[in-house]
């Protein structure tokens, strides 16, 4: 039996975690894996840290992914690539967005935001591709593009054809912004090459 | 034909095939896209939300009683509120089958506590069932109005956060036609006065007996057997984890557990050397087990508290191995890391009513919804949350206690026509001088946006009555009524000061519709002059999450900021206006 291969996409609710979970669990289906994902949804949304987790293979049980286990790591924002560090096996891809979002507790003065967030980053995760996708994304066409760039990095880590992929998003993106988000996800494939 | 669901959409598309004609229920997490997800059925499956759960599951069990397959949906502390209506249907029984799917939240993601909805069915000596993956939610579905018709009995169906929550692939069937058969008149079957209840009282039993003989032969429960050093016993979500974890384990799964197959698990316990149960919560097959003399392990081993993962399992696994246990823990560049927490949306109604009442020495009791966030720093302005519509009467109790300070309860808009309405009359009818702020955003927003009685539109999308907050409140006996604009800070406190000091009670209504609900922005972005900013930290006290500071030198982050001005009232240096450009175009 084949090993069920586990992913995790980090961020803070509103970034559009839940699209991106969607594309890459629609590319897995269309290669032909038992698809489990696990989502966030609710209370936590509001601003808050959100994590999604998507698991393929021959058979899938768990939605959730044991820590060190998942295989690539994305993450729309820095802190929270950090947050769920201990969910990647060591060496994997991490794919991190270089957006920093201000937390209310560090604004109110409670908590500090890392002023050594690179080099923290770099030494949590040997294999970074720590990437200006707010850039890429902003050159696509649509700032809050960013989700699309950062998957379109991690999935030169993954195991699954350009055009699959193309597939995907076209399944999940309504027909008029599918042509913006296919440009946001190979501009992410390009910052990652 | 498959499809990638969550376990909601599952349930939504089980209810559809199974024929159902009638589906009501309440907004909740867990549960709320089940009846989001069913509406897409409308032109087969009447689809509404009810103003509670309550209301949703009695108007639900009326359509079972016409002959209709009907189904109502509810998170875990939804069934509180339903709990009349359930003890009594379980005696009075169904004519359509009936299921009621009630959400779970172990871990308590969005929830004030983490019940288990199993101990109802024992208590109501009904069935329950468990999938385990949005496949079995569909599947089960379907099943639960088999048995709910063969046996005339109400259903529970529960799910759980990552049943829910989680997709995975689902086999698709068509519709299978149930057309309700029409009311039947037949007092003794459905009229419980105690004549015909003491009757029914036997018949449950019976039922609960024949119901056991069905679940022992049931492919709802099912072993899968391997090597016989361990049995596991395993039901919903925890089942998905054993199999992770324990891939030589035979495994007796428990779809539907209660009541409970006594035969199967004991046949299952003979069979292996040594027997654990895992399940989320409470120890529910597990104490059972006990009951039947069977020795095993669950509790001493399996957290009971909080939900389970295969991360907890593997520490479980560990143990009995007599292996040294060590959770995960996260990297060293994580440990202080800032928390980022829920928080009040950029532009939120609800923050110029905190903002307000952070000049009042008041007590607050609060209520469920958006606005509990205002428990946290640094708005701090809520002092009590115990459940839907407590807001109301909670505050009413603290004020009649002979409290000292004054007392304001808070309630949202759904919230109030879901169980507030009922304390404002205790309100009224025993004069408790109180002040109750209906935080009416015009949406149920905490869980994504339902319509409530207040909003003018059905769940199917149809235009409807709007029912009126502040004609409410008269009804209720209310003299004194009025409507603010919570970005008006100044009127506001204006508002709250008048009616704290004017004795007897008094409603405010602060009325401003959830951005976030309509996408819609209120102005332009703010902007931060620095020559002006004297560093003060005034703006950083309304915890808006678009106002970035470091070292308290705020800046407002463009994307995020919704204009909507509250923070330049809290400014006393003018130093949060437009951006300049912005100003300019806006003179010209």
């Amino acid at each position: 039996m084949s090993e069920t291969s586990s992913v995790i996409l980090a961020g803070v609710g509103g970034q559009g975690i839940l699209l991106a979970s969607n594309i890459l669990s629609r590319a897995a289906l269309l290669a032909g894996h038992d698809v489990k994902t696990n989502e966030v949804h609710g209370m936590a949304q509001r601003g808050g840290s959100v994590v999604a987790e998507i698991r393929y293979g021959e058979k899938v049980h768990s939605p959730l992914i044991e820590p060190f286990a998942a295989c690539a790591l994305g993450s729309l924002e820095q802190i929270e690539a950090l947050r769920y560090a201990h969910v990647l096996a060591p060496g994997a891809l991490a794919v991190v967005s270089r957006m920093r979002l201000v937390p209310t507790t560090v604004s109110s003065g409670a908590a500090k935001y890392p002023d050594d967030i690179g080099e923290r980053l770099a030494r949590a995760f040997p294999n970074l591709r720590h990437i200006d996708a707010a850039a890429a994304a902003e050159k696509a066409g649509n700032p809050r593009a960013n989700n699309l760039v950062v998957l379109g990095a991690l999935s030169m880590g993954l195991d699954f054809p350009e055009a699959l992929w193309e597939k995907a998003i076209a399944e999940c993106v309504k027909a008029k912004f599918v042509d913006m988000n296919v440009v946001a996800f190979s501009l992410g494939r390009r910052l990652a090459s | 034909m498959q499809e990638l669901m969550s376990g909601n959409e599952a349930i939504a598309r089980g209810a559809w095939e199974a024929g159902v004609t009638f589906a009501s229920g309440y907004p909740g997490t867990p549960s709320t896209e089940i009846l989001e997800n069913a509406v897409q059925y409308k032109a087969d499956m009447y689809c509404e939300w009810a103003p509670n759960e309550k209301v949703a599951f009695e108007a639900a069990a009326g359509a079972a009683l016409a002959g209709a397959r009907s189904f109502c949906t509810m998170k875990h502390v939804g069934l509180n509120v339903a709990a009349d209506p359930l003890m009594t249907l379980a005696y009075v029984g169904t004519a359509g089958g009936f299921v009621a799917v009630v959400a779970d939240d172990p871990g308590m993601h969005s929830s004030q506590n983490e019940q288990d909805t199993r101990q109802y069915a024992r208590f109501a000596k009904i069935p329950v069932l468990e999938p385990a993956d949005a496949g079995e939610a569909r599947e089960f579905m379907k099943k639960a109005f088999g048995i709910s018709e063969r046996h005339r009995t109400p259903v529970i169906l529960r799910s759980t956060t990552r049943v829910s929550h989680a997709r995975s692939l689902v086999a698709l069937a068509e519709r299978e036609e149930h057309p309700p058969t029409g009311f039947v008149k037949d007092p003794p079957r459905f009229v419980p006065i105690p004549a015909w209840g003491r009757k029914m009282r036997v018949k449950v039993e019976a039922r609960l007996h024949e119901l056991r003989t069905a679940a022992e032969l049931s492919d709802l429960n099912r072993v899968e057997m391997a090597g016989n050093e361990l049995g596991i016993i395993a039901c919903g979500i925890a089942y998905q984890y054993v199999k992770e974890v324990f891939p030589e384990a035979a495994v007796l799964k428990l779809g539907w557990s209660y009541p409970f197959p006594d035969a199967t698990i004991r046949d299952f316990a003979s069979k292996v050397k040594r027997l654990l149960v895992v399940e989320e919560l409470d120890d529910f097959v597990e104490e059972h087990v006990r009951s039947l003399g069977i020795p095993c392990d669950g509790r001493d081993l399996v957290p009971g508290i909080g939900e389970l993962s295969p991360e907890r399992l593997r520490i479980v696994r560990a143990r009995m191995e007599g292996r040294d246990t060590e959770a995960a823990t996260m990297v060293a560049e994580a440990v202080d890391l800032p928390g980022r927490p829920p928080v009040l949306c950029p532009g939120c109604p609800h923050r110029g009513v905190f903002t307000a009442l952070g000049r009042f020495d008041v007590v607050v009791a609060g209520d469920i919804g958006c606005y509990s966030l205002g428990v946290m720093p640094p708005l701090n302005r809520m002092d009590t949350i115990l459940c839907m519509g407590g807001g109301v009467s909670v505050a009413h109790g603290i004020a009649k206690s002979g409290e000292k300070k004054k007392v304001v309860g808070m309630v949202g808009d759904s919230t109030f026509f879901h169980s507030g309405i009922t304390g404002l009359l205790d309100v009224a009818v025993n004069r408790s001088d109180v002040v109750i702020c209906v935080v009416d955003n015009r949406t149920t927003a905490m869980t994504g946006h339902q319509d409530h009685p207040g909003t003018g539109r059905t769940l199917m999308g149809d235009d409807t009555v709007a029912v009126s907050i502040e004609e409410m409140a008269r009804c209720c006996g209310i003299n004194r009524v009025r409507t603010v604009y919570p970005y008006d800070i100044e009127a506001t406190v204006g508002a709250f000061k008048e009616e704290l000091e004017a004795p007897g009670p008094s409603v405010i209504v602060s009325r401003a519709p959830c951005p976030l609900a309509r996408k819609m922005t209120l102005g332009k972005p703010l902007k931060v002059v620095a020559e002006k900013c004297r560093k003060c930290g005034a703006c950083l006290r309304i915890g808006c999450p678009a106002i970035e500071a470091a070292d308290r030198r705020p800046s407002i982050n463009t994307n995020a900021c919704v204009g909507c001005g509250i923070c330049p009232q809290m400014c006393k240096f003018d130093a949060i206006r437009l951006d300049q450009e912005e100003e300019e175009r806006a003179l010209t």
